[in-house]
């Protein structure tokens, strides 16, 4: 990791005199000079990033890392690190002081210490009031007790991805916008023998992803407005039943699958419907499977019994440590980052794979120049922060990490259990998390 | 989680080992007899209590055994009683936990009450089921092997390296590898069955609960096969053929020299080696998360999958190290039960076996 940071840092520095991206860097000499946010004399910056999917949206934010450094001659050492790393890393920084300034974490990461954070509410009003505000799910996560604790950078959506040729032979023009129109699609589907499937194992992007908004868009959720444990209700019987009804019409083997499960069997041309992020796409495209690329499409969410969106779609938000001595460059960073100028060549270079948090940006090139990318555009107007309707804890968070949501669903799907003790059992390990 | 675990169960049989100091020439009233070589003349004056720490045999064996019993302190005992801490209080990742006595125990219950964590349960019994049966199976197999490799066979050697090859490959790889072999869409045993015509679907292999359970049972067996069998084959080969010479002329059969001269020499060896695979079939890790994660719904989590599912994943480390810690009085038990029920010391020592 260290090395690393030496590797970048080095990089940074002999790319001085290296010609690039001159447009980006006379624009952040001029950033530099008006911008409300004046970082401290010779400072350097530290942040711990996720480990990126594409390798484009990696460089890109690298060209902006660089021409931060060079218009304010603030240092930024990036590190990366796997999803489920930064999490531990960053509660042990919070804990012990010192680490990196910045973090760019997970979900409700920053609610795992809110104290530890510092107030960037300037930032986020400064970045709100310029591009057309926060989306409600970004407020929820990026706020704790009315101040912001970190800066929602940008969603990870996950939407229906199909085979448009196998729903068509079924019977339909696209995938029905209802949750009762979507289990008529799948059951037909699954008689033309081009099932769907779902992953139903312990998959931390892919099998959150569904079930939630599985029991959601019933009104099943698994904490009310008080953090108090509600998931044993009607809503949840009758989310389970559509489930089963659901889960017989998949592929079998679906309670085995992992996050890389459903790619896989989608482009060996297996199955032909799914939830997804872009990757699958993405893959199609640059492996040249042209015929998958050409036939599929995605579809959003369908909208159940609730009447209106109700999707879990991964959030990162941003922070910055009270303990950091140069929390002025940390925040000038991330509002740099989160400039138009900025911003929309590295939405554009992320092909899809990221979403962004601020309305203004709805109009970028990425959401129209493939007609396919464009569900992607709205997956933060139409997720729930993960908490569901309830506070953004770390409690919520930890709640998805053991799966008690998707163990409840593979339970009575599988025919473990019946409805009464699947709930029973998630119910039992919720009260345990949430007292 | 495995690890600490694992390293409990390694404090244990390490305290047999332990070295002690060196008391095979006890000392008399001369203190030459008693130090180690080179004190400085024959000069008559007592050695000071610094001295005697420097050159004095038993505590020279002290010195000895120091930088040892640091390091076993440092790695072993440390983390094991720090699980054991953990495992009282409601620590979360990154956050000093408060003494919450035996609450994460009582919340895992016992199986017979009725608000027990049927998850924790299930893992006991999957980790019990799958330590029985692939450690039956791997000393059946790997005996077997042993017993094969140590007839006389065109290009021994050869075989005897090609054996030991599954133990070789880092256990991930043969995971992801076995992974594959077992996929719910891509698994070759599906695919070559269906191109000859004998099924006409897949094998839900990792997706139907015992199905999952059996294929990681063949996982672990094929993995852990050779290291039995060249350990019992070292221990064949130290049994003397003259023995052997004795029972034919007593009219002893195959079946007989392998029961009445083989099998008994061979008990210390077993002893070991079973308890070795026992502990580390039970404190598994590896293999099972990289194939099913504990998947489908639970019915292959082992303890050591569990505990870092909910210690490391959803960050409770007070309730992970109580499943770990749970894990301890099993490993116990195992090695109670391979050290005294199958090292006969009275036996190996001479005296009479009774």
């Amino acid at each position: 990791m260290f090395s690393m940071d030496r590797r970048k840092l080095i990089k940074t520095g002999a790319a001085l005199g290296a010609a690039g991206a001159t447009g980006l860097l006379d624009f952040a000499k001029a950033w530099a000079q008006q911008s409300p946010f004046k970082p401290e004399p010779n400072a350097t910056i530290s942040i711990l990033r996720w480990k990126r999917f594409v390798e484009a949206e990696d460089a890109q934010f690298m060209k902006i890392v660089e021409a931060f450094t060079k218009a304010t001659g603030v240092k930024v050492n990036v590190s990366n690190e796997s999803f489920d790393d930064i999490q531990p890393k960053a509660s042990v920084a919070a804990n012990t002081g010192q680490g990196p300034d910045m973090v760019w974490g997970l979900h409700s990461l920053p609610h795992l210490f809110p104290d530890k954070c510092t107030d960037v509410s300037d930032v986020a009003d400064y970045l709100g009031k310029k591009y057309g505000g926060w989306v409600p799910a970004a407020v929820a996560t990026g706020q704790s007790k009315g101040k912001w604790i970190a800066v929602p950078v940008a969603f990870n959506g996950g939407y229906i991805n199909y085979r448009i040729s196998a729903v068509q032979k079924a019977g339909f023009k696209g995938v029905p916008g209802d949750t009762a129109g979507f289990l008529e699609l799948c059951r037909a589907l699954k008689k033309n023998n081009t099932p769907s499937g779902f992953a139903l194992g312990h998959a931390t992007g892919d099998a959150n992803g569904w079930i939630h908004w599985l029991l959601w868009s019933h009104g099943s959720y698994l904490i009310d407005k008080d953090e108090k444990v509600i998931i044993n209700s009607p809503e949840t019987a009758k989310a389970l039943d559509y489930a089963k009804q659901l889960y017989e019409t998949f592929v079998p083997g679906t309670a085995s699958w992992n996050d890389s499960s459903n790619n896989k069997a989608f482009l060996a041309g297996e199955l032909y419907l799914t939830a997804n992020g872009i990757s699958i796409y993405a893959a199609a495209k640059a492996q040249n499977m042209t015929a998958i690329a050409e036939d599929m499409d995605h579809a959003a969410w369908p909208v159940g019994p609730v009447g209106k969106p109700q999707e879990l779609q991964l959030l990162f938000p941003l922070l910055i440590f009270k303990y950091s001595k140069n929390p002025k460059a940390s925040k000038a960073f991330v509002t740099f980052l989160m400039e138009a100028e900025n911003y929309n060549p590295w939405l554009e270079a992320a092909a899809g794979y990221l979403t962004q948090p601020l309305n203004a940006y709805d109009n970028n090139p990425v959401w129209t120049k493939d007609p396919k990318n464009t569900v992607f555009r709205d997956a933060g107007k139409r997720t729930l922060p993960a908490s569901g309707i309830g506070p953004v804890t770390e409690k919520a968070a930890a709640a998805i990490s053991d799966f008690i949501l998707v163990d409840m669903v593979a339970n009575y799907c599988t025919g473990r259990e019946d409805v009464k003790g699947a709930i029973a059992q998630a119910e039992r390990q919720a009260k345990r998390l949430f007292r | 989680m495995r690890g600490r675990a694992f390293r409990g169960a390694a404090v244990f049989v390490g305290a047999g080992g332990e070295p002690r100091p060196d008391r095979r020439r006890p000392g008399t009233s001369e203190m030459t007899e008693n130090t180690a070589g080179r004190l400085a003349g024959a000069d008559l004056h007592r050695p000071g209590f610094y001295d005697r720490l420097k050159i004095n045999r038993n505590w020279l064996g002290f010195w000895f055994m120091l930088p040892a019993a640091l390091i076993l302190m440092l790695f072993l005992a440390y983390p094991l009683g720090k699980g054991f801490w953990l495992s009282f209080t409601d620590a979360k990742i990154g956050r000093e936990g408060a003494w919450i006595g035996i609450e994460n125990y009582e919340w895992l219950g016992l199986p017979w009450w009725d608000d027990a964590d049927n998850v924790f349960w299930l893992s006991v019994f999957n980790t019990l089921l799958y330590t029985v049966v692939a450690s039956i199976l791997k000393f059946v197999i790997g005996l077997y092997l042993a017993l094969l490799l140590n007839e006389n066979l065109p290009f021994k050697a050869l075989i005897r390296s090609i054996v030991l090859i599954p133990f070789v490959v880092p256990t991930v790889l043969s995971a992801i590898a076995f992974w594959w072999i077992f996929d719910s869409q891509f698994s070759i045993i599906s695919w070559s069955l269906r191109h000859l015509g004998l099924l006409d679907h897949n094998i839900n292999f990792l997706g139907d609960p015992n199905n999952a359970r059996m294929s990681l049972i063949f996982a672990n067996v094929w993995r852990g096969v050779p290291f039995i069998a060249i350990t019992l084959l070292a221990g064949l080969q130290t049994v003397s053929p003259s023995l052997y010479e004795a029972a034919t002329l007593d009219g002893a059969n195959r079946w007989q020299n392998f029961r009445y001269v083989t099998f008994p020499i061979l008990t210390p060896i077993i002893a070991v080696v079973m308890t070795f695979s026992v502990l580390l079939t039970f404190t598994d890790f590896q293999l099972v998360w990289a194939m099913t994660r504990g998947g489908p719904v639970n019915s292959t989590h082992l303890m050591a999958t569990l505990s870092y599912q909910r210690a490391i994943l959803a960050g409770n480390l007070g309730e992970g190290a109580a499943i770990a810690i749970s894990m301890v009085p099993f490993l116990l038990v195992a090695i109670m039960i391979s050290w005294f029920g199958l090292q006969r010391r009275k036996w190996q020592q001479g005296g009479q076996d009774d």
